[in-house]
Parts: C-alpha cells; sequence; structure tokens
C-alpha cells in the first residue's frame, strides 16, 4: 500500500567521511510520503548521522539527498522542510513552554492572536493543554518530550525527525509514548523518521525500518519481514532472539534447497527461506525464532515435525516462560517460548518432552 | 528483641550530643575565616562609616556627629565631578570589557577544539604573571608623548606630531583598566557560553532561524548570567580604583579612590574621606540595585514567568521603579546645579517610563 504514495526521501550513494573515518558507506533507499520509516542499529552505525544529512546539520561528502524531489546539497538546515525533535529534546531553558512551542513561528505572517491559537492547538495535540505559561525548566522528561513534539508540528513539516525521542524516558513512559507517537502520525499523516538503537521500538512504531552496521544499510524491510526473514545473521542477531543450528546443505534444485540440521533431520526449504551467512563464523546455519518451536504436552496431537527433548533451563516471565531445551542430536541447547495459557503446567529442568517446529519458519543462512 | 526495643529511646539522646559538637566543630571551621572577614572587612567599613558623620577638627577628628561632610560631598563642584567622572570612567571601562570580552569568550567556547581551550584560558591569564603596576606602566610607555603609538605613527607618516589625547585623560585610564579586567570578564562569560547545550543553537536552527538569529534569541539570552557576572566584577572594583588614575590619569583623570587619599593623607580631613568613600559605595549600590531590578523586571513583567501573581508583579514595578526615581535623582543632581529641575526631570521621565511599561503589559 505505501509503494503508491509518493517518494519523500531519497538517497542516492550517500557517503559521509569524518578525516579518515567512513561513517556513512553509500546509503541508498527512498522513504515515501507518510511513512513511518526508523533507522535502526547499534550505536555507532551512523544512523544518527543519516538523520543528521536529512536536517542538514551534517554535510554529506558525495552522492545526494533529496527531499520531495530536490537536491538538498545547497539548502541550509533553517530553510529545509523538515523538523527535529532532539534526543536531549533542547526545550529553550529561558523560555515559557508556549514561546518554546511558538519559536519557529516569528516569521509567519498570521496575527499574535493566531499564532497564540496555534500554540495552543499544537498544545492540546501533544495533551499539554494549559501548560503554555509554564517555564520550560520545570518540565518532566515525559512534557519535555511533548513539548519538542508540539514545537516541531506546529510548522507542519514534511518529515518530522526523531533522533532517539524516546531513550530518556522510564520504560512504562517510553511504552505510552510509543503508541501516541504511532496515533499522532497517523493523526497528522507527516513523514516520521525515527532513529532507535532499541529494536522493539522499532517494530512496534513502524512502518518500514532500515537496519544499519558499520555505515551501510543491511536490510530495509517492514518489521515482520525483518522478524521472520533476516536478511543476514547478523540482522538475525540484532533483532529478537533467534536460534542457530549447524546445518549441511544436501542438493539444491529449482530454487529449492534440501538441507541436513543437526537434531532436526532432513527438510527442504524455499528459495525465499535462505540468507547471508553475513556476521557467523563457521558453516551453514539453520535460525529460527524461540516461538516457533512448540513443547507437545502430553496428549497433544502430533505436528508434521518433531523430535524428543530435556528441559535444562526454565526462565518464568508471567505470560511467557522460557525453557532452554537440548534437542536430541544437538550439541547446544536452544530457547523456546511458551505463552503461558490456564491449565498449561511449567515444566521442570530435566523433563524430558517433544518439541515440535514447522519448516517454514525456519531460516537457512549460508 | 526486647532488646532492642529497650536500647531504641536511648537512640536519640546518644545522636544528640554528637550533632552539637558537629555544629560546634563547624563554627571552629569557620572561624579564622570569620574573624579575618570581621577584623579586615567589616571593622574598617564600620571606622570609616563612623568617621563620616564626625567633625574634621585641625589634625584630630572631634567626636561631634554632624552631617556636614556628606552635605560637602554633595554639593562641592569638585566630589561632584570626580563621582560622576568615576562613574562614567566605570561605565565606560564595563562597556569596552565586556563587549570585547564577549566575542573572545565566544571563540574560545565555540570554535577552539575542546583540547585546546585550557590552552587558550590559559594564555588568556597570562598578563595576571605580571604585576599590575608594570603593566600600567607599560601602557605609559605605548600611549606616552614618545610612545610606541605615537612613534609608530609618525614613523608611518600618518601624523606630523604626537597626538597627545592618548595618555593622561580618561581615555588612557579606559584602555588600562579594560585591558587589566579582560580576564575577569572573559571567564565569567565563557562558563555560561559552555553551559550552553549545543542542541539549543540546532534546535534554533532547525525551527527556522539564521545562526545570527539564532545567536540573538537563543544563545545571548542564555549567557546573560554570565554577561551579568562579568558586570559587576568589572564595575565594582573600577569605580574605586587608585593605581591607574594616579598613574596614566594626568590632573583631568582624578577619580573618587585618589580624592579618598588626598582627604585623608594630605589634606588630614577623615570625616570628609570617609563621606565621600561611603557616598561612592552607595553609588555602586544604588547602579547595581537599579541594574538588578530592571532585570527582574524584565523577567517578571516583559516574560511572564509561570507563577507571577499581580501582586508580585505590582511589587517588583514599584521596587524598580522606585529605585529607577532614586538613581535618576542622584545622577541629575551630580550632573546639575538646579534641584528643581532634577526633581522635575526625574518625575517627568519616571512618568514616560511607567506608561512604556503598561503599555507593554497590556500588549501581552
Amino acid at each position: 500500500m505505501s509503494s503508491e504514495k509518493p517518494v519523500m526521501i531519497e538517497f542516492r550513494d550517500v557517503h559521509k567521511y569524518y578525516g579518515d573515518y567512513h561513517a556513512l558507506r553509500g546509503i541508498n533507499a527512498t522513504i515515501r510520503a507518510g511513512e513511518f520509516f526508523s533507522l535502526l542499529g547499534p550505536s555507532g552505525c551512523g544512523k544518527t548521522t543519516l538523520l543528521r544529512t536529512i536536517a542538514g546539520f551534517e554535510g554529506i561528502s558525495s552522492g545526494a539527498v533529496m527531499i520531495g524531489g530536490e537536491d538538498m546539497a545547497d539548502v541550509p538546515a533553517n530553510q529545509r522542510p523538515t523538523n527535529m525533535v532532539f534526543q536531549s529534546y533542547a526545550i529553550f531553558p529561558h523560555l515559557t513552554v508556549a514561546e518554546n512551542v511558538g519559536f519557529g513561528l516569528r516569521k509567519d505572517p498570521r496575527t499574535k492572536a493566531e499564532k497564540a491559537k496555534a500554540v495552543d492547538e499544537a498544545l492540546g495535540m501533544v495533551g499539554l493543554t494549559g501548560y503554555g505559561a509554564r517555564a520550560a525548566h520545570a518540565l518532566s522528561g515525559g512534557q519535555r518530550q511533548r513539548v519538542a513534539l508540539a514545537r516541531a508540528l506546529i510548522l507542519k513539516p514534511k518529515v518530522l525527525l526523531l533522533d532517539e525521542p524516546l531513550s530518556a524516558l522510564d520504560k512504562k513512559m517510553r511504552e505510552q509514548m510509543q503508541v501516541e507517537l504511532i496515533k499522532l502520525q497517523r493523526q497528522v499523516g507527516i513523514t516520521f523518521i525515527l532513529v532507535t538503537h532499541d529494536q522493539e521500538e522499532a517494530l512496534v512504531m513502524s512502518d518500514r525500518i532500515a537496519v544499519m552496521f558499520e555505515g551501510q544499510i543491511a536490510q530495509l524491510a517492514d518489521p515482520e519481514t525483518l522478524y521472520r526473514r533476516p536478511a543476514s545473521r547478523k540482522v538475525a542477531d540484532f533483532i529478537g532472539t533467534m536460534n542457530f543450528l549447524p546445518a549441511k546443505i544436501l542438493s539444491e534444485a529449482g530454487g529449492k534447497v534440501e538441507v541436513e540440521a543437526q537434531g532436526f533431520g532432513k527438510m527442504t526449504l524455499n528459495a525465499d527461506q535462505v540468507m547471508s551467512a553475513e556476521g557467523a563464523a563457521g558453516g551453514a546455519t539453520v535460525g529460527f525464532r524461540p516461538e516457533t518451536l512448540t513443547i507437545l504436552f502430553d496428549g497433544q496431537a502430533t505436528a508434521e515435525q518433531h523430535c524428543d527433548a530435556v528441559v535444562e533451563e526454565v526462565v518464568y516471565y508471567g505470560d511467557m516462560t522460557y525453557y532452554d531445551i537440548k534437542i536430541q542430536g544437538c550439541d547446544s541447547a536452544v530457547r523456546l517460548s511458551m505463552r503461558n495459557v490456564f491449565g498449561r503446567p511449567v515444566l521442570e529442568i530435566g523433563t524430558k518432552t517433544r518439541v515440535a517446529w514447522s519448516a517454514g519458519a525456519l531460516v537457512l543462512f549460508r | 528483641m526486647a532488646q532492642s526495643a529497650a536500647s531504641q529511646p536511648s537512640l536519640p539522646a546518644r545522636a544528640a550530643p554528637k550533632r552539637r559538637s558537629e555544629a560546634v566543630n563547624g563554627l571552629l571551621m569557620v572561624s579564622p575565616t570569620a574573624l579575618y572577614a570581621l577584623l579586615l572587612l567589616a571593622a574598617p567599613l564600620v571606622t570609616i562609616f563612623t568617621y563620616s558623620f564626625l567633625t574634621d577638627g585641625y589634625l584630630t577628628v572631634e567626636l561631634t556627629p554632624t552631617l556636614g561632610s556628606y552635605v560637602e560631598a554633595w554639593t562641592n563642584e569638585v566630589y561632584r565631578v570626580v563621582m560622576l567622572r568615576s562613574l562614567g570612567v566605570a561605565m565606560a571601562v564595563t562597556l569596552v570589557t565586556v563587549v570585547l570580552a564577549f566575542p573572545i569568550a565566544y571563540y574560545v567556547s565555540f570554535y577552539v577544539d575542546p583540547s585546546r581551550k585550557s590552552l587558550w584560558l590559559f594564555l588568556i591569564t597570562i598578563p595576571f604573571w605580571t604585576s599590575y603596576l608594570i603593566r600600567v606602566f607599560l601602557w605609559k610607555v605605548i600611549l606616552g608623548f614618545n610612545g610606541v603609538v605615537n612613534s609608530g605613527l609618525m614613523g608611518l607618516g600618518l601624523i606630523d606630531e604626537p597626538l597627545t589625547f592618548l595618555l593622561y585623560n580618561t581615555n588612557s585610564i579606559v584602555i588600562t583598566l579594560a585591558h587589566a579586567y579582560a580576564p575577569f570578564a572573559i571567564l565569567p562569560i565563557f562558563v555560561a557560553l559552555e553551559k550552553i547545550d549545543r542542541s539549543f543553537l540546532e534546535a534554533g536552527r532547525d525551527l527556522g532561524e539564521s545562526s545570527f538569529v539564532t545567536f540573538l534569541r537563543v544563545t545571548l539570552p542564555l549567557a546573560m548570567p554570565g554577561v551579568i557576572s562579568a558586570v559587576m566584577i568589572v564595575f565594582i572594583p573600577t569605580i574605586g580604583d587608585y593605581v591607574t588614575p594616579h598613574l596614566v590619569g594626568g590632573p583631568e583623570g582624578k577619580m573618587v579612590a585618589n580624592l579618598v587619599q588626598v582627604l585623608y593623607l594630605k589634606l588630614d580631613n577623615y570625616p570628609l574621606g570617609s563621606a565621600l568613600a561611603v557616598s561612592s559605595m552607595l553609588l555602586v549600590g544604588l547602579v547595581l540595585m537599579m541594574a538588578a531590578m530592571q532585570l527582574a523586571i524584565f523577567g517578571y513583567v516583559f516574560k511572564r514567568i509561570a507563577g507571577t501573581t499581580p501582586l508580585i508583579l505590582a511589587i517588583f514595578t514599584a521596587l524598580a521603579a522606585a529605585q529607577a526615581l532614586l538613581l535618576l535623582v542622584v545622577v541629575l543632581w551630580l550632573i546639575t546645579d538646579s534641584a528643581v529641575l532634577t526633581v522635575s526631570l526625574g518625575a517627568a521621565l519616571h512618568a514616560v517610563a511607567l506608561v512604556a511599561l503598561r503599555r507593554k503589559r497590556s500588549a501581552l
């Protein structure tokens, strides 16, 4: 659906050097209008640098950054159709909340009363109605962030840039703000670009995610694809938990690959399940998420493929239980997760059980 | 169990003597400094204050209380001119020093590589390594009749005879003092600038303002605490400076401190010297209080900081207006001879200020 929308931002082979340090190494990507797009990666991967090239705070060494089809090379930061929510929020401490929110309206031709109304509306949008007269330095972290949002959104930018906006909030507040940000984005329809190192946050909030390592985009996909079909071992390792078992490739024909994975035996995988082994040491592996492996309790119907295993470790989370189990014929334990449905027992260490899986949930890295 | 319950009531009793001894310890620890301050700061001040209300006799001080010295200090034209000059010189020095210090502090804070900032600050403080007297004498060498500036300009053929307005007047005092106090102004401004989160400047740019407007709307207001410190640090000592006007001021450049010295040591008139000293202290206090009040007005009236009730607003406005009026009267008294003119002018200006203030408020 998003592919029908026009392109808002385009990176054309963007390179950035800091002296000898190659911070961005050939970024090519397009971000569409109205998209909630995330740049995800470990610290130092260049995600913030890339965001700052959009805002105009960071020049690029070669390539082009286009916004709305226009090359931004000669457009200074204060003339770009972007606004930013800074990691530190950058709320001016010498101004009131209303003055902060109205900071960018100085050159706006509207009258004072109209501007004041716009400020009130912006504050209402972020749930801070009536806070206008407060001093900025008297706000809590969450309130500061809302002010920063209102201050940026009041200018109706084409693109809103968010530089790790939630990293300074506590867990509960963060989860609340994630939902609020998604709603806000739907409401205003502006393109949001979020920088984060938190994979969960990126999965929850984004329409599409670009995973970055060492100045390059390792994979650009929607959250589900990223989670189920990570393009490389490195991406798989970074996003969520994934188990890896050594595997041997037996034959390839017509895009299908026949492999033998340790403990799982022989199986046939489709071409879209075969990924790069980048970031892995050693030979081919098959990977699977903890929830794709299911414990078969007594009397449960036998699934398509299953094998015997022993519980080695139990981690109880309330809603979920994580088991480290050793599948017969495997060198190391794998982790699986079970929802604690009512009436289902939590197994004890040492319990012998059977686990079932489906070949479609596996990914081969080679 | 029972034992611990029994011992509990005795706990506060045991803790109390310890706390008392801590208080004694604290007093003992501050007492050398406190004694020092009392003996060397408070005692001389009280002495001067007392002297200023006594009568001057020939070679002695009589214990008859009088306000005569103050009347003399505030009406005799000589003292009035000198006090006004001191005020003017101190204001000029403050202005020149702070205006010149700001770009230096700004450059060091914003453009110097962080690893070299300490080196820069070190270099800025190097003038302190030589004695203040030597620095003043060096300015004499630079600005003198056959000094560096004059011989240089003559060597270049730009002037035919030496410039005489360089030395032995208030210009040379301002130049010398501005140089001497530069580090005192640079350092507080530098500290204030260092505290500014650089993302504020990016935010200003991001919200559509040019670098210059961002400087005016973000950097400058946030640097104001440093600028205010610099103003105080420069203004207060320079108004009472004694050595500089004595050495480079010439006959036209005498300041209050020089007169106080003459009155005390040459004319042996302790009461008048004391009255003059107290008057100049009052003047400094008035000027600074007024400046502070103006800033408070700025904060409370124009910026409408949260929690400003109409009562606070009224109190601040009244206080500031009263102080402004008081200072105006004093300054005009210093400038003019006519008390009537002074009061009427002051009242008129005060009325204008109040009207302007009211209009600004209703606009908000």
